[in-house]
């Protein structure tokens, strides 16, 4: 098996030899070992992106809309990527942003889940008809699990979810009272002896 | 009395970081004291007549345990290289994570010896090999069987009976990935786990001498007497591999420097010097300046540096000597000022090194802060805008900015990765073809290059926005960032200019690990020593902390 440690360096030197920058290398190397480490392929997907990445043409995107189109050739998941990472803190008063026609859009996945990390925001990505909850790059719960390469998505939506309970007041209020019968009830006597602190603090 | 950091532009400069020695924060030092109530045990000892078998040493504790297994291989004496380029080796280690089975032992005995080519698994932690000092094993063996100790005077120039080549962790070859431990205490400290694999290696080097000897000559034979066993350590030869490493990790960079920062700054803050620590630190000196006769090497670049330290170590102890009388405060703080004004480098980082030995109570809380979550620092704030950055470039990078890469003799050479060996290597880029392919560690170069850029920009302008239209400078705006939170976390110099010395890079690594005896075999590789003087793994639960001072005699 190969190390994460592995993934990263042989991803980081393989998208280098693509003609990517350092920095933008530095970047997919750290991807596609967060894919693998999810447990999403993303040697699969990449591997796949090189191998037609001279042949097949991608569109480059640099400022990202809320609706953002190729009707030629499909966006590059790496610029979309990186370039989404970097505006995400103003991507996220859109609300909602949709994609259509991205090429590998798994090798785009990972750089929505540091973005997610980055706001603070949990992010809900729909790929065609597979879901994806991105949680601050901690985790990511999907429905897509098994082991297609996916060369191409019609449309990518992303959601960027409101930091917000996802239970009830009252399903709160129920464990809180069941919490509360861990405390001892203080008695007159103890309310005097047992703080720590002095009864008045005026002195 | 407020004491500054010292200046990382003076302090990050490689000719600085190439004088720097071990001290109270090397990860040998602190592994054996984080070790010293472990349990050691040598679990299986596998070896034939000629010292070629298989043998498993441990340390466990509760319900842990870490496994060294040992390969003894034959080699012919005309495969035996300590370059990287090698493909055999007196002897391969791995350290397990826990017992090792049957199974597991079978396993690793058909890959650890092939290094490189064989692969590991996540049960396996840190991967070495390591080749006999010829000058020494046979006369050492010799010795034994005949009943006698070895010729010290021979064996101590060395210093060792086997020289490791190198030591892997972290991931390489299919190791355990570093986040699968690093939650464990006991490795909380850097490179715990490669220091564990080389002390334990030590012993198993003393085993095998002891082993051939006895079945050589059952009935004269004696074993290697334990004093000189404690004198001795084990070598390594290093390359250019190590160099890229303190390039690319700046923040575990900045983390090793600026626990040695604070600790000089606390120790010159110290108003009442307490007698006691005063004679120990005097001590200490005068113990490294009589070991220093046994620090030898050919090379006359460090030759030249040895001259000049043992002249201000005259200097320094004559100082001291009348110092000794007076009772100044911040007797630590006044030392350092005179060093700087009157010592070279070389002294002054040896004096800051031996400055902490007192001072435990100082030096513990910060080997804890050795350690770096690097990938908390990965992400570029795009949120920030490019005025702040050109503020973090002239502020933290204001010497490399003057440096003028149009000229031919500071764009020199160019750093580049093997095919052949996937190792780093330095070449020059007028004389050798490849430089298209080279590797990102050039930073004084490319960091003017971002100035540069930037210099044509709007101050508001975001730094996402910067980078959507000059993503080739993303790996030097990332950095930009670090040294901004992390000021020790780059080196201060020209990496690519023609008075490189890149064993200066070793050397501070090397430094760090608690490698003594530098001896550099060119400009791009040494041989060190490490664990010379250690107590032995029998030794372990008492033994003198200033051990590496210990007088070899």
């Amino acid at each position: 098996m190969k190390s994460f440690s592995e993934i990263d360096t042989i991803s980081k030197r393989a998208s280098r030899a693509l003609g990517y920058s350092w920095g933008i290398s530095e970047e997919i190397g750290k991807n596609i070992r967060l894919l693998e480490m999810f447990g999403l392929n993303g040697i699969k997907n990449f591997n796949a992106y090189c191998s037609v990445f001279k042949k097949r043409k991608f569109q480059n995107i640099a400022l990202i809309a809320k609706k953002n189109y190729s009707k030629t050739s499909p966006f590059c998941p790496i610029t979309t990527g990186v370039n989404f990472l970097d505006q995400v803190t103003i991507l996220e008063e859109l609300t909602d942003l949709e994609f259509q026609n991205v090429g590998f859009p798994l090798l785009f996945l990972p750089f929505v889940s540091r973005a997610s990390e980055i706001i603070g925001k949990k992010i809900f990505l729909k790929l065609d008809n597979r879901e994806f909850l991105l949680n601050f790059n901690q985790s990511i719960f999907t429905n897509f699990l098994n082991n297609e390469i996916i060369d191409n998505s019609k449309i990518i939506n992303i959601k960027f979810l409101t930091n917000k309970d996802s239970f009830t007041d009252n399903e709160w209020k129920n464990l809180l009272n069941l919490s509360h019968e861990t405390f001892v009830d203080e008695s007159e006597e103890l309310k005097k002896s047992a703080a720590g602190a002095g009864l008045t603090d005026n002195d | 009395m407020q004491i500054k950091l010292r200046n990382p532009k003076d302090v990050m400069k490689l000719s600085k970081l190439g004088c720097f020695h071990q001290s109270k924060l090397s990860f040998l030092r602190s592994f054996l004291k984080e070790f010293k109530n472990w349990n050691y045990n040598r679990d299986l000892f596998n070896l034939d007549e000629n010292g070629y078998g298989h043998a498993v040493y441990s340390f466990n504790k509760n319900s842990r345990t870490y496994s060294l297994i040992c390969f003894g291989n034959k080699i012919d004496d005309k495969e035996r290289s300590d370059r990287v380029i090698a493909t055999k080796w007196d002897a391969a280690f791995a350290l397990y994570d826990g017992i090792p089975s049957k199974k597991d032992i079978e396993r690793l005995a058909l890959n650890v010896p092939k290094q490189e080519v064989g692969r590991l698994s996540y049960k396996e932690l840190t991967l070495s090999r390591a080749n006999k000092s010829l000058r020494v094993f046979n006369h050492v063996i010799e010795s034994l069987s005949n009943g006698k100790q070895p010729d010290l005077e021979k064996l101590y120039k060395v210093g060792y009976l086997y020289r490791t080549t190198a030591v892997y962790g972290s991931g390489k070859f299919g190791l355990a990935d570093r986040f699968r431990i690093k939650n464990r205490e006991e490795i909380f400290g850097p490179f715990r786990l490669e220091m564990m694999l080389v002390y334990l290696v030590r012993q198993f080097t003393f085993d095998q001498v002891n082993h051939i000897s006895k079945l050589k000559n059952p009935k004269k034979a004696v074993e290697l007497d334990r004093k000189i066993c404690r004198n001795l350590g084990i070598g390594n030869s290093t390359g250019l591999g190590m160099a890229p490493f303190i390039v690319n990790h700046p923040t575990l960079l900045n983390n090793w420097i600026e626990a040695r920062e604070n600790a000089l700054a606390s120790i010159r803050k110290i108003k009442n010097v307490k007698n006691e620590d005063f004679i120990l630190f005097k001590s200490t000196l005068l113990k490294f300046k009589e070991n220093l006769t046994l620090w030898n090497t050919e090379s006359e670049f460090q030759r030249k540096k040895i001259q000049g330290l043992i002249l201000d170590l005259k200097k320094i102890i004559h100082y001291l000597d009348i110092k000794d009388q007076l009772a100044d405060n911040y007797l630590f703080n006044e030392i350092y000022i005179w060093s700087e004004g009157n010592l070279g480098d070389e002294c002054i980082e040896l004096i800051v090194s031996i400055m902490m030995e007192p001072y435990d109570e100082i030096v513990e809380p910060l080997i804890l802060k050795m350690s770096s979550d690097e990938e908390k620092y990965f992400d570029i704030p795009c949120d920030r805008t490019v005025h702040e950055l050109r503020n973090i470039l002239e502020s933290n990078y204001n010497e490399i900015l003057r440096i003028d890469f149009k000229k031919k003799e500071n764009n020199q050479n160019f750093w580049f990765i093997s095919k052949n060996k996937e190792e780093p290597r330095l070449s020059n880029r007028h004389l050798e073809t490849g430089s298209e392919l080279e590797q990102p560690l050039a930073i004084a170069r490319d960091i003017k290059k971002l100035y540069e850029n930037i210099s044509n920009q709007k101050n508001s302008m975001k730094i996402g926005k910067f980078l959507s239209e000059n993503n080739e400078l993303r790996h030097i705006v990332r950095r930009a960032f670090i040294i901004e939170k992390f000021p020790y976390s780059e080196i201060q110099d020209n990496t690519i200019g023609c008075k490189l010395m890149p064993i200066d890079m070793l050397r501070l690594k090397l430094s760090f690990f608690g490698a003594v005896k530098f001896d550099p075999r060119s400009d791009k590789w040494l041989r060190i020593t490490m664990f010379q003087g250690a107590p032995l793994p029998d030794e372990l639960e008492s033994f003198n902390d200033q051990w590496i001072y210990n007088t070899i005699n």
